[in-house]
């Protein structure tokens, strides 16, 4: 994709137990690029964001990022590395005992030895930029969806990560919520020079806002390229995705050992 | 092949058993050498022993009491059978003090505070919290267990005293005060007859055991917890058994060494 690539993912594989959900996958995300990673359920999105961020160990291949293996490091360097990592959560996975103020201290609490006064314009800062300022005193009980998801949002920038992953970020929000959520992911990733990479099923939403996409299905890469790129192609499977078809490459009945007539005992 | 087939589900689970508890013992020797951040950041422990101390302190008040004036009720017809009513303050006291105390705030506290704990720390990790400390670079078990084990290992033996001096008071309160044994000999025979070292040092060091148990326990279930409803609703029922069948059998076992030929 580029020259400059912050994460290089070559040849990966992974399996649980023994079935494969991710079979030789390369891929390449440059540095300050918004990347998508699309795929219908259980393609093996999750699994690659995952081996992304160090939680899984590939059968075979490697994941790189800044350079390192990632699954080579030890526990030291792997909480390094993810120092310089953020992750949004599906959900957003706010700790429920905080209040939204705290939630984006944590890291800034746990990792630097900033004063407290500093901690605090640095939260207010982050919290204004999500358009969340008036929510620093309350729990996350009582936010809804997409203002949870713009706190976590926060909570993700709190260090100005180099990498920021998205796991299906745009999942469960109201239409302006949604466009509020990709606006923020898009904006943010070239305030702050990151590079970000969005694992989502949501096609329209994510062309708005990415550089460049990965199509994922059987655990292989079926399509990539540019949002243009992705609207104008005639691969039957991207065609399907972009547009919704019910029936295509993904078919719409799940195979069955006998024909619909043998079990409606209308034929042999 | 029935009897085989039992028999092979007996050897499973007693494998599986033998290798969870292998699995507990890792998780509490990671949890004792993750504890460093809990004692340089004290107000970690101190935030969860208000969670799981100060929380429990009604129900282990109130059943401390209830449990004191039985003594005293049931003491005072055994005794007066044999005209020690006198001696209601000893046994009273030593009951609580070796025993019941221990054993009785252990158990309440595994059913309020042991249950409480399984059920966030397995909400956290179906909420995927957890999996987000992780992610930023922390150690869910030095930032969320650690602390958590050392506010209920701190916590259960002030509860546990807190349980006997209630019971006895209760018992004061039914023997002296409702039935009218002398007050005097009361105290005077609770004075004499319980030892510093033997009896309530010896309570201390149970409900101190019967802390690290219910709590290793606690959050292990609710660290190993499937992430789903069912899945934590199923690690706290398996607290509260486990826990009260800890304290039971380690009950006996602390008792054996401690109270022979006191």
């Amino acid at each position: 994709m580029s020259e400059q690539a912050l994460v290089e993912i070559r040849d990966v594989n992974f399996s649980y137990d023994q079935r494969p959900v991710l079979k030789g996958i390369n891929m390449s995300f440059g540095k300050g690029k918004v990347i998508a990673v699309m795929g219908g359920s259980g393609c093996g999105k999750t699994t690659l964001f995952r081996l992304i961020g160090g939680a899984l160990r590939p059968t075979r291949g490697e994941v790189r990022i800044d350079g390192k293996v990632i699954h080579d490091l030890d526990d030291k360097g792997l909480y390094e590395m993810r120092r310089k990592m953020g992750v949004l959560f599906q959900f957003g996975a706010l700790f429920t005992d905080m209040s939204v103020f705290d939630n984006v201290a944590f890291q800034m609490r746990e990792h630097t030895d900033l004063p407290e006064e500093i901690i605090h314009d640095l939260v207010m800062m982050k919290l204004h930029a999500v358009g969340l300022r008036g929510t620093h005193h309350l729990m996350p009980a009582e936010l809804s969806g997409g203002m949870a998801r713009r706190v976590a949002l926060a909570r993700t920038i709190a260090l100005d990560p180099m990498l920021i992953l998205y796991d299906e970020p745009f999942a469960g929000l109201d239409p302006i919520s949604l466009s509020v959520v990709g606006q923020l992911i898009r904006r943010l990733n070239d305030a702050l020079g990151t590079t970000s990479v969005v694992v989502t099923h949501d096609v329209q939403e994510s062309l708005k806002i990415v550089d460049y996409v990965y199509f994922i299905s059987d655990g292989v890469i079926r399509a990539e390229g540019t949002p243009d790129e992705i609207r104008a192609s005639d691969d039957p499977f991207v065609h399907q995705f972009v547009h919704g078809e019910m029936d295509g490459p993904l078919p719409f009945h799940y195979p069955a050992a006998t024909t619909y007539a043998q079990d409606m005992g209308v034929t042999d | 092949m029935p009897l085989i087939k039992s028999v092979r589900g007996v050897g499973h689970r007693v494998v599986d058993s033998v290798w969870r508890l292998g699995v507990a013992s890792r998780f509490l020797a990671l949890t004792l050498m993750q504890s460093g951040v809990s004692f340089r950041r004290f107000q970690l422990i101190v935030k969860e022993m208000f969670a799981s101390g100060v929380m429990s302190l009604i129900i282990i008040g109130v059943a401390g009491l209830f449990v004191g004036m039985v003594l005293g009720l049931q003491g005072f017809e055994t005794l007066k059978r044999y005209g020690s009513e006198s001696a209601l303050g000893s046994l009273v006291a030593l009951s609580l003090v070796r025993e019941l105390g221990p054993v009785l705030a252990a158990l309440l506290f595994a059913s309020r505070a042991g249950s409480a704990m399984t059920a966030e720390i397995g909400l956290m990790k179906a909420t995927e919290q957890i999996a987000a400390m992780e992610m930023m670079a922390v150690s869910p078990v030095a930032r969320v267990i650690a602390p958590r084990f050392w506010a209920g290992v701190f916590s259960m033996p002030l509860l546990a005293a807190l349980f006997s001096a209630m019971g006895v008071f209760g018992g004061y309160v039914v023997g002296v005060v409702m039935i009218g044994v002398d007050e005097g000999s009361f105290w005077s025979q609770m004075q004499s007859s319980v030892d510093f070292r033997d009896d309530i040092i010896n309570g201390v060091i149970k409900s101190f055991v019967f802390g690290v148990a219910v709590t290793v326990i606690a959050l292990f279930e609710g660290f190993d917890a499937p992430p789903t409803a069912e899945g934590v609703s199923g690690a706290t029922t398996r607290t509260v058994v486990e826990s009260s069948l800890a304290i039971l059998m380690l009950d006996f076992i602390l008792t054996a060494f401690m109270f022979r030929g006191v």
